[in-house]
């Protein structure tokens, strides 16, 4: 998106492939568990991961269980503020907030989940390729990216989705078309940086083949990176799809997503703000969340934050 | 150096055309033309037209047209505002955007600054949080939200400002403020953890034990180790901001660029999109030559013939 | 530390200054210079200031295509005729008019004192040369077709002869006009208001791109332009050379242009708008029902000749039946729709055309009443289920109903499907579609039911009712009776307003028996003028006159 399109991983230094010099004087625990342990004890990013299950959660049960459906009009009972039948209140025709709130996050958290799994696929595929055989097929891949990166986005996302109709899967090949490329780009660093390590030497040595090295060796270690974008593609690609809302662009109805509900409310926010204030809370707690577990997977996947 | 140069602009040049050849094929692939309206016009007067445009031509044809007309340094007339030039919408709206982009681009740049380098000296102390809460909050609201609560605190509830336009100076702050939340939440984060680590590192602990004084330290060592991923940032960052915000023009009332990104696609504007597809490649370039180029003066461990680009 | 940290203070406190003193100082500055144009409380002339959404696509009345170069055409041109408050034409540029006995010549006198905004005079060969203008091929003109009416105008159009020598329209002298038509056309002398009917200087010929830019356009209306911001905003001022300058009471007349509506409602609430509204703004429609209350005194609801409904694709299964397109237009309650989801004061239709158009002698909707059909869900049931049966179906068909993307009909589409599955217990999806895909489906038939709205172009019912002839350009339902087309035939042929109404009330019926369309309600426009401002009104079409406007404190 024009307005998101960065993702703080894209700058994660590079290059910097300093090991500890000082002697190892820790007892031997594998990567991951170490990584947990580390995880686990940053206290803000364990209740922001809790949180984001929570929500989760709550977006697959949560429109069955005020008794009231998303999708049924109460055109006598619009605009109601929070109650005990409507729990969030109603919306602008009738329909019960509390229902298309968790529908709406769970759409929301669907396209950012897609959106971030297509980025991985095709970024951890074609970054892998470009870094590992570097040359001349580095070069043109490259090429090709930044071409892509240069056209604006915004207007491929929305020629695409005017060709095809809005939808999911339409939103999410849009957010993905060109938002693949800087988790390439993150892959890419990473590969090159680990294929000249001492392991991957031995493994070419032992004779382990392209694929084998490729993905036995090289992306497992390069995870670290992957995973800390991933966490950071899904709330930038939620919001890309709030502001594909903003214009009309969003899922089709009866479907909702947060964004479609803030954009149904935001012109009345001022008459009835608990139209607005549910779903904004929603997303912009979900957005927190995903940020700051982000930020914590960071420090505990990168072993130079080790005290 | 110039060899750099100029290879690099060879390579923007490539880049520059392929980006246009993509799009225009994409763009002939929507359904719908430019004289489309609820109110049919007659079959005869919309043939006419499309002579009159060129768009009866085979796509190929009408291609190698409009490659002409580039070459002559011609972007065309617009297909819906009558006898302008897709060059003077640019250049209409363009200062526009371009104004409020790089008051936004110094704001948050500063901000960004500022707020992460806090965070960073205050590492777990209460200062560090409430400078990350800030900084997180700025991107966990969409930007058309924001840009509706400040124009309805600041400008409805409080009129403390004009609710839209840009007429005088005190208009500039709304826009300019919604612009800069996202990136400076951005850069203060990024800033934070580069600094954390920057700070962390041994030759930092050296310049300590030599019994270098804290201000020295943090701006001959630290500052400038950390401000690397940041310049990084800046260049494609500024390239979107000065090239518009729908969603902020379209909240403050500003007849900038960005709106025509949305509106030149339904319109069918043909002629536009394409201007407007190379206006932003030309930009989003320069601003990475531009980051490269500054990238040697900051890291002299950078050298320009390496060739540039990212890893 | 300490002074590393007062450091960073001074630097954020010294930012701050300077957006403070960058905001501050000059704006003063500002409040001086624009005294003029800013409402003082002082001056008895008043800037008139109304928003129109966005850019004009041109100032050239033969280009012009929408109601935003419209609104700002009724400043800066006048044609033969204006629109008075109730629709009725009455004299403009021309000053008097005779129709011969078979209403086929029209003759006009242009008034003397007709000017144009540099002083030249405005002449009968001023209107000749640009009504012939926008008929040439080259010009481009969209609505060139609006001059079918006059004799030779069509075939010059479509380039079938060389030149437009045979167009029946003439200047016999500086002051007169004559033209001839095709058939007699009662509404004829409606269409001289209309926008692509204003004059052009003849000095456009040499300047292709003279309605860009507000120093190269010469207008004859009461107000010339002074600025262009394109993309920000216009500002008018009277024109000293106008003939009815008197009557002009406005200091100027700006606008702006501000696409989201929020906006616009707080730009009127803060005192920098005194119209807001449309027919070229938007109030956002939730605001409404809170307005009427608060802001009784400046909100204004006034119907306007639009009719907003649903087509069905008659070919498709299973709207090939007319018991099942019934069904559904009976099955909805129109009230609701009106009071609760669009609430800008519309009214439910049962017939197609709107109230506002002139019939026989009064509005033709008062004197042909729309009681085609009526909202009824059993019956509604009863004869979904027989169309089903007579289609062999055992269920409803998966169908899909596309509209154009816009808040307010996805709101409509959510309320009346939700209408359907509640009371018929059918499933019908809904998809919005960008404009112009919507309307490329619609002409290929590519659809099941498409929203669909009609304004009129002038102020008789055949610009609704010649839409839905047997192939008709518009007619993308698949509806085709050679009996309607025979009505339509003979009330285009006739000159009798009597005869003509009663032919297009038999085509009416037919066309809501056959029920290729779903009416749904008649449009209605809802401004807020501040207190004070008096004589701006919409006409039938709800295009806004502001040109006779003026102030009167309270």
């Amino acid at each position: 998106m024009k307005d998101q399109s960065f993702t703080p991983d894209q700058f994660t230094k590079l290059g910097n492939d300093k090991k500890s010099s000082e002697p190892v004087v820790r007892e031997s625990i594998s990567a991951w568990k170490d990584a947990w342990q580390r995880l686990s004890s940053n206290k803000i990013a364990m209740l922001s991961l809790i949180i984001l299950l929570l929500v989760s959660l709550m977006a697959i049960i949560g429109p069955h269980i005020s008794g009231q459906d998303f999708q049924t009009n109460h055109l006598k009972e619009k605009n109601l503020s929070p109650s005990g039948t409507y729990w969030f209140g109603t919306d602008d025709l009738g329909r019960d907030l509390f229902s298309r709130t968790w529908m709406g996050a769970g759409i929301s958290l669907q396209v950012g989940l897609y959106a971030a799994l297509a980025d991985l696929a095709l970024g951890v595929i074609i970054g892998g390729i470009m870094g590992y055989f570097g040359g001349r097929v580095d070069e043109i891949l490259n090429r090709f990216c930044e071409i892509l990166y240069s056209i604006p986005s915004m207007l491929i996302i929305i020629l695409l989705i005017v060709i095809m109709s809005p939808s999911m899967f339409t939103i999410v090949l849009a957010l993905s078309i060109t938002g693949w490329i800087s988790m390439a780009w993150i892959v890419r660093g990473q590969i090159i940086q680990l294929k000249n390590q001492e392991y991957v030497m031995a493994a070419q040595a032992l004779g382990a083949n392209t694929a084998r090295i490729l993905f036995r060796h090289l992306i497992p270690n390069a995870m670290g990176p992957i995973i800390v974008t991933l966490t950071l593609t899904v709330p930038s690609a939620i919001f890309a799809e709030a502001f594909l809302s903003f214009l009309g662009l969003g899922v089709q109805s009866p479907a909702a997503s947060l964004g479609t509900m803030i954009n149904d409310a935001i012109k009345a926010w001022t008459l009835y703000p608990w139209r607005m204030i549910f779903p904004a809370a929603v997303i912009s707690i979900t957005m927190l969340c995903f940020n700051i577990f982000g930020d914590g997977l960071r420090d505990a996947l990168d072993p130079k934050m080790k005290k | 150096m110039v060899k750099y140069i100029l290879k690099k602009f060879l390579s923007m040049f490539v880049s520059l055309f392929v980006l246009a050849s993509a799009t225009f094929f994409l763009m002939k692939i929507i359904p719908g033309d430019p004289f489309l309206k609820e109110k049919a016009i007659p079959e005869k007067i919309k043939e006419h037209l499309f002579a009159m445009y060129g768009l009866d031509q085979p796509v190929w044809k009408q291609y190698l047209m409009y490659l002409n007309n580039l070459l002559h340094g011609d972007l065309g007339m617009s297909m819906k505002q009558q006898y302008m030039s897709v060059g003077r919408i640019i250049k209409d709206s363009f200062i526009y955007s371009a104004q409020i982009g790089l008051f936004a681009v110094i704001v948050s740049l500063a901000a960004g600054l500022i707020l992460g380098i806090i965070a960073a000296l205050n590492h777990r102390k209460w200062l560090d949080s409430v400078t990350i809460i800030i900084a997180v909050l700025g991107v966990s609201i969409p930007n058309f939200l924001a840009a509706s609560i400040l124009q309805y605190v600041l400008g409805s509830k409080l009129q403390w400002l004009n609710v839209s336009g840009l007429n005088d100076p005190t208009d500039f702050i709304m826009p300019v403020l919604a612009l800069s939340f996202l990136p400076a939440a951005f850069i203060a984060r990024l800033t934070r953890s580069t600094m954390l680590e920057v700070l962390s590192a041994d030759y930092i602990k050296t310049a300590r034990a030599k019994g270098l004084s804290g201000r020295i330290i943090l701006v001959r060592h630290a500052l400038r180790n950390a401000i690397l991923p940041v310049v990084t940032y800046i260049g494609p960052m500024t390239a979107n901001i000065i090239t518009g915000s729908v969603v902020v023009e379209q909240i403050f009332g500003i007849g900038g660029i960005g709106k025509y990104f949305v509106q030149s696609i339904t319109n069918r504007d043909y002629t536009l999109i394409m201007g407007l597809t190379l206006f932003y490649g030309i930009i989003l370039m320069a601003a990475r030559f531009v980051t490269d180029v500054a990238y040697g003066f900051v890291d002299p461990r950078i050298k320009l013939t390496r060739g540039g680009g990212k890893g | 530390m300490r002074t590393r940290k007062s450091a960073f203070t001074f630097m954020t406190a010294l930012l701050i200054l300077a957006i403070v003193a960058a905001g501050c100082t000059p704006k003063n500055e500002i409040g001086n210079k624009g005294s003029s144009n800013a409402n003082g409380e002082t001056s008895q002339a008043k800037v008139f200031r109304m928003n129109i959404h966005s850019e004009p696509s041109t100032l050239d009345p033969a280009l012009m295509e929408d109601n935003v170069s419209g609104t700002l055409a009724t400043g800066i041109y006048e044609g033969l005729t204006r629109k008075d408050e109730n629709g009725q034409s009455v004299a403009a540029t021309a000053e008097s008019w005779v129709k011969s006995d078979d209403g086929l010549t029209y003759t006009f006198k242009i008034r003397k004192d007709a000017k144009w905004s540099n002083g030249d005079p405005v002449t009968a060969n001023d209107f000749e040369y640009s009504w012939k203008r926008a008929l040439a091929p080259d010009t481009g003109s969209t609505y060139a077709y609006q001059f079918y009416y006059i004799v030779g105008a069509q075939d010059y159009n479509e380039s079938k002869v060389a030149n437009a020598d045979g167009v029946g329209i003439k200047a016999l002298d500086e002051q007169t006009l004559e033209v001839k038509l095709v058939s007699p056309t009662p509404y004829f002398l409606s269409l001289t208001s209309f926008y692509v009917y204003n004059p052009v200087h003849q000095s456009v010929k040499d300047n292709a791109a003279w309605a860009a830019d507000a120093k190269t356009i010469i207008g004859n209306g009461p107000f010339k332009m002074s600025e262009w911001q394109h993309n920000t905003s216009i500002k008018l001022v009277p024109n000293e050379y106008y003939y009815d300058k008197d009557q002009v009471k406005f200091a100027g007349v700006n606008f702006t242009m501000l696409e989201e509506s929020a906006t616009e409602l707080a730009n009127y609430e803060t005192g920098k708008l005194d119209y807001t509204g449309k027919p070229t703004g938007e109030i956002p429609a939730e605001q409404i029902p809170v307005l009427k209350e608060s802001k009784k005194d400046e909100i204004v609801t006034k119907g306007i000749a639009s009719s907003y409904y649903y087509q069905f694709n008659t070919n498709e299964v299973p709207f090939n039946n007319v018991k099942v397109r019934k069904a559904l237009a009976m099955a909805i309650d129109r009230q609701a729709i009106v009071e609760s989801v669009t609430m800008a004061g519309e009214v439910p239709s049962f017939g197609f055309v709107p109230p506002g158009i002139i019939g026989e002698k009064e509005d033709y909707r008062t004197e042909v009443k729309d009681d085609f059909f009526t909202e009824n869900v059993d019956e509604a049931k009863k004869l979904l289920a027989e169309g089903l049966a007579e289609l062999k179906l055992t269920k409803f068909p998966k169908v899909t109903l596309t509209f154009n993307t816009s808040d307010g009909h996805k709101k409509i589409a959510e309320a009346i499907v939700e209408m359907w599955r509640q009371n018929l217990g059918i499933e019908v999806g809904i998809e919005n579609q960008e404009f112009s895909v919507l309307l490329k489906n619609r002409t290929a038939m590519n659809y099941q039911i498409s929203r669909a709205g009609w304004g009129a172009d002038y102020n008789d019912p055949m610009t609704y009712l010649d839409m839905f002839v047997t192939n008709g350009g518009q007619n993308n339902t698949g509806f085709a009776s050679a009996e309607y087309d025979a009505l339509i035939k003979k009330a285009n042929a006739s000159g009798d307003q009597k005869e003509r109404v009663e032919a297009m009330t038999k085509a009416e019926k037919i066309l809501m028996d056959y029920m290729p369309i779903m009416p749904i309600y008649y449009y209605s426009n809802v401004y807020m003028l501040k207190p004070g401002f008096k004589n701006i009104f919409l006409d039938y079409k709800g295009d806004i006159d502001y040109t006779r406007g003026y102030y009167e404190a309270e």
